[in-house]
């Protein structure tokens, strides 16, 4: 069966562009837009990897990526992040806060599929490609 | 030794008008020819009994040979010499790229446009290091800035992942299609619209910083332009602040117009002629004026420094700071002008009257220089009107300044232990074993070493 991401990012078109690419890639993906609930989302949902834009309503991502390295259930749950701001800065705020990988936006769908596949583990990455 | 702002100069002009020979001067105060030569062109000092001497043998007062007017000159060239970039220090091996700022009067009498032009390029320099900064604060932190950027970069992203699904798009069927072209059309229109939005941003923001100053220093010009006083405030008119003759900026219109309108309400409450029965009955003394007119003793001081100028009347300068210390108005006099950028001597009145609210403090100050001037200074701190109970407690300080010479006939004759010797900002001040000295003296280092 296939494996589950959780989306978790608050632009429609985004949403519906990744959702594409994943589905079509044998992902199960559920969405999730407002960040005040993510933490408890993930929780309900407890997906393979989470996917997690920075810029939310509510909560930023970084906030909600500490909450989740703060709960025993979590603290190893691969994490994508998303952000619209690739600075230095913003990256390692997001390492220090435990993320598994950080992409920075605009990215590529070959990008992304690699992304979420490596970080399913060894045996996804090999899958065949259609980025 | 007492510092001669160019006093050779001077010395010379004074002698070419009186047709006297070098060597004639020179015997007369029993110097040699060569030594006045060196004199007369600001490559030795000069003080005590020879000045006294000169002058007499010139028919001159020693002060009309030393009158400072070149001090705002030499504290400029001073304080560039402090500002410029960190050599190797003195004592040390000597650098080669050390302003000789022992010698910066020589240079001064000898180069006076040159001495200008290192004095204007500093002020540019600083003005442009704040503009920088400023820009940086902005990129940094404008809110719309960052969040039109993110607004298109988000669209940029769904637009590039659309575009790479239509672009494999062998096996979407036909309702997923015409999907994500309705999508990638949306994004496209929205994309255009941000990026429209953000360069006219950009537009303007150019514009507005265009005036290179600080909302406060356009302010201070715009008033400066005025000699501080507005006629229109008089018959309860407001001045133009937005036109050809107003100030650019928003922020500064918005400041000028704050102090516009405190100013005409203090002009309606103590009209002129009341406020010249003051003067005449008390001089100009601002508790005076408080009294007659029932007014705070700020708003007495304000008004004052906003007297049109007027024939016997002394001029009067103010300053105004909040209680972090920072200067939010400057009007400055001559041998009385508060630091342009940073802040000010600690021991000016002004300051120990923050120490202690709603103490009325009056000192005769003597500001440094050749010759020292002394001011009588009055000021006050007081409380800014709370927005509500419990709101943070915020003062401002006003401190009113009256050349001393100017005040003759009104009594103040203070004697030499009342006046409080004070600076404008530490840099460029001279005061020897200054408890208040918050960073070293250009101006000591180079006397002592002379």
């Amino acid at each position: 069966m296939g494996k589950r991401v959780l989306l978790i990012e608050d632009e429609p078109n985004i949403i519906e562009a990744i959702r594409f690419i994943l589905s079509r890639d044998g992902w199960t993906v559920e969405t999730h837009s407002d960040g005040a609930t993510a933490v408890a989302a993930v929780a309900a949902k407890r997906p393979d990897i989470v996917i997690l834009d920075v810029m939310l309503p509510n909560k930023s991502g970084f906030d909600i990526l500490r909450d989740l390295r703060g709960m025993a259930e979590h603290a190893a749950r691969p994490i994508l992040m998303l952000t619209a701001r690739g600075q230095k800065k913003d990256r390692d705020m997001a390492e220090a806060a435990g993320v598994s990988h950080f992409m920075t936006k605009p990215f590529s769908n070959s990008e992304m599929l690699e992304a979420v596949r490596s970080l399913a583990g060894p045996d996804r990455a090999q899958a065949h490609s259609d980025g | 030794m007492p510092r001669s702002a160019l006093t050779g100069t001077r010395i010379r002009e004074r002698r070419s008008l009186e047709g006297l020979k070098q060597a004639d001067l020179a015997r007369d105060v029993g110097i040699s020819p060569s030594y006045l030569n060196l004199i007369e062109h600001n490559r030795r000092r000069i003080g005590g009994k020879l000045l006294v001497d000169l002058a007499r043998a010139l028919g001159v007062e020693p002060s009309a040979l030393t009158e400072g007017a070149q001090v705002p000159l030499m504290e400029g060239l001073q304080d560039a010499a402090s500002n410029a970039a960190p050599g190797p220090r003195r004592g040390g091996a000597k650098g080669t790229t050390d302003p000789e700022t022992a010698r910066a009067e020589e240079f001064a009498g000898r180069f006076p446009g040159w001495a200008a032009l290192v004095v204007a390029q500093r002020d540019r320099i600083t003005a442009l290091e704040r503009r920088v900064e400023a820009l940086n604060d902005r990129l940094a932190h404008d809110p719309f800035l960052s969040d039109s950027l993110h607004e298109v970069l988000s669209t940029v992203t769904a637009i590039r992942s659309t575009a790479g699904i239509l672009n494999n798009a062998g096996d979407i069927d036909r309702d997923w299609q015409a999907r994500f072209h309705r999508n990638l059309y949306e994004d496209s229109q929205r994309l255009a619209d941000g990026s429209q939005a953000l360069v006219s941003y950009l537009d303007t923001v150019g514009k507005s910083e265009d005036t290179l100053s600080a909302p406060l220093d356009e302010v201070e010009a715009w008033l400066a332009q005025r000699d501080f006083t507005i006629p229109e405030l008089e018959c309860g008119m407001m001045p133009d602040l937005v036109g050809d003759e107003g100030l650019r900026s928003p922020a500064a219109q918005s400041l000028a117009r704050k102090w516009v309108l405190r100013a005409r309400a203090e002009a309606e409450k103590m009209p002129v002629s009341l406020v010249e029965d003051v003067i005449a009955a008390h001089g100009p003394d601002p508790a005076a004026l408080a009294q007659e007119a029932g007014v705070d003793l700020a708003a007495a001081m304000r008004r004052l420094a906003a007297l049109p100028p007027k024939e016997g009347r002394p001029p009067m300068g103010l300053v105004i700071c909040d209680g972090s210390g920072a200067l939010t108005f400057r009007k400055p006099l001559d041998g009385f002008a508060p630091p342009r950028f940073g802040a000010a001597c600690a021991l000016w009145p002004l300051y120990q009257a923050l120490l202690r609210p709603m103490v009325p403090i009056r000192r005769v100050v003597e500001q440094q220089g050749q010759p020292a001037r002394r001011y009588l200074a009055y000021a006050i701190c007081q409380p800014r009107p709370p927005k509500s109970f419990d709101a943070p407690e915020v003062v401002e300080v006003t401190m009113l300044f009256l050349p001393l010479d100017r005040l003759d006939g009104l009594g103040h004759v203070p004697r030499d232990a009342e006046v409080l010797g004070v600076g404008t900002s530490c840099r460029v001040c001279a005061r020897k074993n200054c408890v208040a000295r918050r960073e070293p003296s250009m101006v000591l280092e180079d006397v002592e070493e002379g």
